[in-house]
């Protein structure tokens, strides 16, 4: 491969630069800019990881033993900005960027340059973001959320995090534009939309929602930067303002946040449980308009975060009925994913493990949620460990749990080599055993009076909490495991055949493992 | 190894449902689980919260009951055959339309019960209740009573980083307060809500209500408390540093003893505040005295007992910022020790203190403090946590301001 010499006009058939930086700075590959995605968000996952274990070791015990309460407020936000926007959607962007052009038979992302632009921004807004850690009054301490006028109290770091709130929502909505241009200019001829594994469908919907709600993100964002340093009064009631207006723009983009977290986790759940029952996924169709469904209900039920703000009484059925209504698209899906499982012909490979693990702990978080939705009984979970429960059963082991089990389902395809099954399996006991642990006990202490956000609380609540603590601790621990797996899994290990797993089917199990640097320059045949 | 690892998934998974629900239906003796309260409304939400609780309990069990079985006799290690089949438009239609029956039978006792708590026509009384970072104001409208409530003096040493302090000697740790809202029972007692500074939400759960305090807003729902006794709460709504420490309690008498406390409190508060003594008196530097201004006091008051009672003002209304020793939390709370203001004019000072300073959390004192006690903590400010200007400032200078 002489890459130098033709690289000007023969861009597409050589292997990686050599040069590591080069490789690595300037890759438009889109299999590159998984794997720098993906390790990105595992890097993140250990910070954010990090910031919650400083909560645990706090929560402990009752009294306060190891951080100011102002340094724990800025533990619960940063840990929460983290997962989401460094943890969790860069790992889906990862996953999507490494498997939907082999999935739909294209050779790459529809716009490569934009591709490299938007992960490498991620890390500067990141840096940006942790950087208030160190500045003069500490990093944000006001919740994710941002709620003003509490948001705007606080030092000049604020600053910083809005414009790193920005950049990663740069980087989030070019991503989305990159996946809806591949997904709908890159198919292989005969790939009709109703023919694309369902990976695809919900991270094309989820790439719509991002474009809908990441600038009205920004604008919110934006309006709390001019209150602060330029004067204006949007969310201050003695200007005219109203504090609330910002928590209704902000659940605007926040609910359907909340469906970016988990529409493509369904995707990925969707794509393995078929592969180890050996039998084709139950009402494709259907899980394709649930999910459509899910998008169109996540715009008018976000405030159902605001129950307790004052809202008429006409708003409140409204948000109540219409949030009840996200149970039945969901419903469907659980009872497709058990449908396909039915006289299946199943294997426990960890992939499996991991996403049964998603089916039965993402429905716990369905069922709280379904009970959230209540309106009379959600006004004494609100602001609750309730709450803190529900959101985490949805995102651990529901969508992080996703994003492991994909993981392990394309490291072979990825690596060529299969990872260690039986580490794998340990990995997955431990880390179901130690998440339960750690949430199930936060529904009771909820319940029974304790708030979220709060760094000490009263003895009636100390055993839970301690356990919950225990559990963080053996959650993250767990996690050490993974990255020994998947680096022992690139370092070497049993080959992996092309199919990798008996049941696969699509695309990209028929390109050789370790995919080829250039998959389908030429348009595979569909049948 | 797959058959026991599988038998340890559904054990566990059972384990948790049950678990769950038997830990949960134990109404009375256990406190894991939502109070029924002391109010008709808590209850009907108590109600709800378990019905929708074992609705999910049902449907949990036969999903995940078919998951399991699915899961032990559908396995390739036991010779089982893929079956061919991808979509059954019967039960697709079942499926959707099951759920939403039940739906439908859940949202209407939810609709009623929602639509009760947020009738407040025809109350018995009103309480306008603020919130303040970190405190709650009470305000019986129409009684001309009002005072502020925050969290018990001990519990507030014991909560601070490395205090040493054993908290767990104190059953009602973070859940206690120095004044407490007393209410009477049999009453609908309407609550309106507001905020001097950021969100708070007051929430009592034994009375199922919660709503948040918004400043520039006002907020309102209803409580009628059937049995006397005493009901606490927490601020709900994350409002900075010290939100874990605002609690709420609420004291539920009989409407005799509530109008005898009320006639007592009107004399508490009607009475002028006697400067020289008040630091034994239990609510009197805590206690807004609009209505005391007329009271005397005009001498002189010595620098000792003006530093004293500066001391205790400070450690309850400026130490939560400002820090115990003076130094602040720099930016957002600026240093006492070595400030402009703290060593400067006094006039500055004091238009600091009892205006605040528009566009940061520092409060308007003036009416939520006496005059007298502005002064000591003025003074105090100026002579303790490291200062010596020398200068003893009186209620009269404040006065003007």
């Amino acid at each position: 491969m002489s890459a130098a010499a033709d690289s000007h006009h023969d861009d597409h058939h050589h292997g990686p630069e050599k040069n590591f930086v080069k490789r690595w700075l300037y890759t438009t590959n889109h299999k590159d800019l998984g794997t720098l995605y993906l390790w990105f968000a595992f890097a993140m996952f250990f910070v954010g990881g990090l910031m919650a274990l400083v909560i645990r070791a706090e929560l402990f015990s009752p009294g306060l033993q190891f951080v100011d309460p102002q340094f724990f407020n800025s533990m619960t936000t940063m840990h929460a900005i983290v997962m989401i926007f460094g943890g969790v959607m860069p790992a889906f962007v990862g996953l999507a960027n490494w498997m939907i052009p082999m999935m739909i038979g294209g050779p790459d992302m529809a716009l490569p340059r934009l591709n490299n632009w938007s992960f490498w921004i991620m890390p500067f807004a990141l840096a940006i973001f942790l950087s208030t850690l160190l500045m003069d009054g500490g990093g944000p301490a006001s919740g994710w959320t941002l709620y003003a006028p509490l948001s705007l109290q606080g030092g000049d770091s604020f600053a910083f995090v809005i414009v790193s709130i920005h950049f990663m929502g740069i980087s989030s909505v070019m991503g989305s534009i990159n996946i809806i241009a591949t997904i709908l200019n890159m198919r292989a001829p005969g790939m009709t939309l109703m023919k694309m594994p369902l990976f695809v469908w919900t991270w094309l919907i989820t790439a719509f929602l991002l474009i809908a709600v990441i600038p009205v993100f920004a604008g919110a964002v934006t309006m709390l930067l001019t209150d602060r340093y330029f004067g204006t009064s949007f969310f201050s009631a003695a200007g005219g303002g109203d504090p609330v207006m910002y928590q209704h723009i902000f659940w605007f983009f926040g609910h359907p946040e909340v469906y970016i977290l988990i529409l493509p986790a369904f995707g990925i759940v969707s794509q393995i449980i078929p592969t180890f029952a050996r039998k084709p996924l139950f009402g494709y169709s259907s899980m394709v308009y649930a999910t459509g469904s899910i998008a169109f209900l996540s715009f008018i039920v976000w405030a159902h975060h605001m129950f307790t703000v004052g809202m008429p009484l006409a708003g409140e059925l409204f948000f109540m009925f219409a949030t009840m209504m996200i149970a039945v698209p969901t419903g469907v899906k659980v009872f497709n994913w058990i449908a396909t499982m039915w006289r299946g012909s199943m294997t426990f490979e960890t992939p499996m493990l991991f996403a049964l693990g998603f089916v039965v702990m993402f429905t716990f978080g369905g069922f709280s949620g379904l009970m959230l939705a209540m309106t009379p009984a959600d006004i004494q979970y609100h602001d609750t460990y309730f709450v803190v429960a529900h959101f985490h059963y949805v995102l651990v082991p529901g969508a992080i749990f996703s994003i492991i089990a994909a993981c392990y389902y394309w490291l072979p395809k990825w690596t060529g080599n299969m990872y260690d099954e039986r580490l794998g399996k340990i990995h997955f006991w431990s880390s179901t055993f130690f998440v339960n642990l750690l949430f199930f006990p936060m529904h009771f202490v909820g319940l029974a009076g304790m708030p979220r956000r709060i760094p000490d609380y009263n003895l009636q609540f100390a055993d839970m909490n301690m356990w919950a603590s225990i559990g963080a601790f053996g959650f993250g621990g767990s996690q050490l495991l993974l990255l020994y797996i998947v680096i022992k899994c690139i370092k070497g290990g049993e080959k992996a055949t092309d199919q990798v797993w008996e049941g696969a089917e699509g695309l990209e199990w028929t390109v050789a493992s370790p995919a080829p640097y250039h998959t389908f320059e030429t348009p595979p045949e569909i049948k | 190894m797959k058959s026991t690892s599988l038998k340890k998934a559904i054990a566990t998974a059972i384990g948790l449902t049950l678990g769950g629900s038997v830990m949960a239906a134990d109404k009375h003796s256990t406190p894991l689980n939502m109070t029924q309260g002391a109010t008709d409304i808590s209850h009907e939400v108590y109600d709800l919260h378990m019905a929708i609780f074992y609705v999910c309990c049902v449907i949990g069990l036969a999903v995940f009951g078919v998951m399991f079985y699915s899961i032990f006799k559908h396995r390739k290690s036991k010779g089982a055959v893929a079956a061919k089949f991808h979509h059954s438009t019967t039960v697709e239609i079942i499926w959707t339309a099951v759920p939403l029956i039940i739906l439908i039978s859940m949202a209407i006792p939810a609709a009623k019960t929602l639509i009760a708590m947020e009738d407040t026509s025809e109350a018995d009384m009103t309480v306008k209740i603020t919130g303040l970072q970190w405190k709650w104001h009470y305000e019986y409208m129409g009684e001309d009573v009002s005072f502020y409530s925050q969290l018990n003096a001990e519990h507030n040493i014991a909560r601070q980083l490395d205090s040493g302090v054993d908290v767990s000697q104190y059953h009602w740790y973070l859940k206690d307060v120095d004044n407490e809202l007393v209410l009477p029972v049999g009453k609908k007692i309407r609550f309106l809500h507001t905020a001097a500074d950021v969100i708070h939400a007051w929430w009592v759960p034994a009375l199922a209500v919660k709503k948040d305090a918004i400043p520039g807003f006002i907020n309102e729902n209803w409580a009628m408390i059937n049995e006397p006794g005493v009901y606490r709460g927490k601020c709900a709504e994350l409002c900075g540093r010290d939100h874990g420490f605002m609690p709420v309690v609420v004291r539920a008498v009989s409407q005799e003893e509530f109008d005898a406390w009320l006639i007592e409190k009107k004399g508490g508060t009607a009475e002028p505040v006697a400067v020289a003594e008040a630091a034994p008196a239990a609510e009197g530097s805590n206690t807004a005295v609009a209505t005391a201004g007329g009271g005397g006091a005009a001498a002189e008051v010595s620098m000792e007992s003006q530093m004293a009672r500066g001391g205790e003002v400070y450690a309850q209304q400026c130490a939560a910022c400002h820090q115990v020793n003076g130094q602040g939390i720099p930016p957002t709370f600026p240093a006492i020790t070595g400030s402009a203001v703290a060593t400067g004019p006094v006039d500055a000072h004091i238009d600091i203190i009892a205006n605040g300073k528009p566009g940061t959390a520092m409060a308007a004192f003036k009416g939520r403090l006496s005059d007298e006690d502005i002064a000591a903590v003025i003074t105090f400010q100026r002579n303790g946590l490291g200062n010596s200007v020398g200068d003893s400032v009186q209620a009269s200078q404040v006065a003007g301001n």
